[in-house]
């Protein structure tokens, strides 16, 4: 596998100016201890698109997506070689502050995480956390509640009781509550890994209606383990190998033309 | 017909009771016997302590004068009073200011031992906490006496050591390692998925522990706070020997006082069984094993509480 992997880009996206990639991965190399988890990523990521990440358990693409807001490190024995370039800066910068990367990169989690408070305080959560020294008034975050809530389309159900606590809420309910939570705070990527998976079919129809909604506005990386979902769900898809990049080329040609044998074999499902 | 019998030919094969068989039987009724054998020795004690304090408590009891009254002269030939006021004042100033000592040190320790230190550091620490809790109270009294007496002499110029202040902070200090780990406990239950989704919204550190993890706690470590109180109205050797043992209602730090149980500590053995002043001193003792019953109930249901969320 020594072939460099397949990069095509996609015809009606813009070819010049800076911002084109929302995520510029350069030679990305990772440990954790003594294990290496991804080899050489290389990895650009179109702004304002969905871009799925397939590929079998232990390929590395839940890794690369925690690499890309650092939440990784928390581990404490990860190792990194590389840079990963958000909008030009590089994230691993020794200059650059945890805080202001997870301002700009939102993450939803596989198991639906929000906060054991109330609705509206799950919402204001990480807006009261980026404007520390700004005092918000009570109708402006009323407003700053709605708006996310009407965004994720959780407001018409839950608008009588912001009160509740966030965790009473159905699962489908809680993973969108944990967008909605991000979008205050005005991010310009979200990482989304296999925000689905615990989500029953309607619940999963839902939510990725909303996360469909989303793009363009926001650059959305997500990783699923359901191929039927990057092929309906996202514009580009990445394939990942044995911590690899396989394939990174628009979806539907990936699962209409793989360019690799590897590629073709795990969404024929001979493997994975 | 036949394989009806070969049926029961098997089923008496599978019922065979062998030694394995009479072995679990006894196993089970042993660990029976433990079990309920804590439940019947709790209401033993109370019903022991109940009757010993019986003749008192429905005959010459008067609550107006055993909660209200500050005299506690027992030994009084003529007229003995026995009011409890100032001794309940006693165990609460000293439980009071044992708690301010306590709380902030054994948050601070779990904050540390559950959210900072890790590997080595942790398990060390946690070993240490549990030892600290092994220290006997007749050790922590006798620090009280011989090395914080002379020590609160010195620093604040006053007359006598034992104090409020010293059996508070001796107390505090003894009732801090049993807090500190079940509040460790208590964030340690926090999932830790909560910290990650905090963490990815940009918390810091700080923010992730005070804005989630103890939020998420709170229950938990309060339970703690509650188990730390408990153990402070209820703890008798320290506090007899570091309080001064005198009763007395405290105007400030430097009061020697006496508490509930010290009470019944020194002057069980010189009472005459079956007399007035053995009967009251049962009657405290109920009234402590209320008390402290309740605040148990109350910080195990809380903590439960936590559990079952």
């Amino acid at each position: 596998m020594s072939d460099k992997p397949v990069n095509t880009n996609t015809s009606e996206a813009p070819e010049n100016g800076e911002h084109q990639f929302a995520i510029d991965t350069q030679n990305l190399d990772l440990w954790y201890g003594t294990f290496q988890a991804l080899f050489d990523v290389n990895l650009k990521i179109r702004q304002g698109m969905i871009t799925s990440m397939i590929g079998p358990s232990g390929c590395g693409k839940s890794t690369y997506l925690r690499s890309v807001n650092r939440i990784n490190e928390r581990l404490g024995y990860v190792r990194i070689n590389g840079n990963i370039n958000v909008f030009g800066n590089n994230i691993y910068d020794p200059a650059v502050e945890l805080v202001q990367i997870r301002k700009e990169i939102g993450m939803v989690f596989q198991r639906p995480n929000p906060l054991p408070a109330s609705i509206r305080d799950n919402v204001l959560f990480g807006h009261r956390i980026h404007n520390k020294h700004m005092k918000t008034n009570k109708a402006e975050e009323e407003e700053i509640v709605e708006n996310a809530l009407r965004t994720v389309l959780l407001w018409d159900k839950v608008k009588d009781n912001l009160n509740r606590k966030a965790t009473q809420l159905s699962l489908e309910e809680q993973q969108k509550l944990c967008i909605a939570r991000l979008l205050p705070v005005k991010p310009k990527i979200l990482l989304m890994d296999e925000p689905c998976s615990a989500l029953d079919p309607k619940g999963t129809a839902a939510v990725e209606e909303l996360i469909w909604e989303l793009r363009g506005e926001y650059t959305i990386l997500i990783v699923t383990h359901n191929m039927a979902q990057a092929r309906r769900a996202s514009e580009e898809c990445i394939f990942m190998l044995m911590g690899k990049v396989m394939e990174h080329t628009a979806t539907e040609d990936l699962f209409v033309t793989p360019a690799k044998k590897e590629t073709a074999d795990y969404i024929e499902g001979r493997f994975g | 017909m036949e394989t009806r019998a070969q049926n029961q030919s098997l089923a008496a094969e599978f019922d065979r009771r062998n030694m394995d068989w009479y072995m679990d039987k006894l196993v089970q009724v042993l660990v029976f016997m433990g079990g309920i054998s804590a439940i019947v020795f709790i209401i033993g004690i109370f019903a022991f302590v109940t009757m010993e304090g019986a003749g008192f408590l429905f005959d010459g009891f008067s609550f107006r004068e055993f909660f209200l009254s500050e005299y506690w002269e027992p030994s009084d030939e003529d007229d003995p009073e026995y009011g409890i006021l100032a001794l309940i004042a006693g165990t609460a100033s000293v439980t009071g200011l044992a708690m301010v000592v306590a709380i902030p040190f054994s948050l601070g320790a779990a904050i540390f031992i559950g959210e900072f230190a890790t590997g080595r550091t942790r398990e060390f620490l946690k070993v240490l906490v549990e030892l600290l809790a092994a220290i006997p109270s007749v050790v922590w009294g006798f620090i009280g006496l011989s090395i914080m007496n002379p020590l609160i002499i010195e620093l604040f110029d006053v007359p006598v050591g034992l104090t409020v202040l010293n059996a508070g902070i001796i107390l505090g200090l003894m009732a801090a390692p049993i807090m500190t780990s079940i509040a460790e406990d208590a964030l340690k239950a926090v999932p830790d998925r909560y910290r990650e989704a905090a963490e990815a919204l940009g918390a810091t550190r700080w923010e992730v522990i005070f804005k989630t993890v103890i939020p998420a706690a709170k229950n938990g470590l309060l339970g703690a706070v509650l188990l730390g109180v408990g153990r402070g109205f209820g703890e008798t050797m320290a506090v007899l020997m570091a309080t001064g043992h005198s009763v007395n209602i405290p105007g400030s730090l430097f009061d020697s006082v006496r508490a509930l149980t010290a009470t019944i500590a020194a002057e069980l053995g010189e009472t005459a069984v079956g007399s007035e002043h053995y009967q009251v001193l049962f009657t405290i003792g109920i009234f402590l094993f209320v008390i402290t019953f309740i605040i148990n109930l109350t910080a195990d249901l809380i903590v439960r509480g936590v559990k079952n969320q």
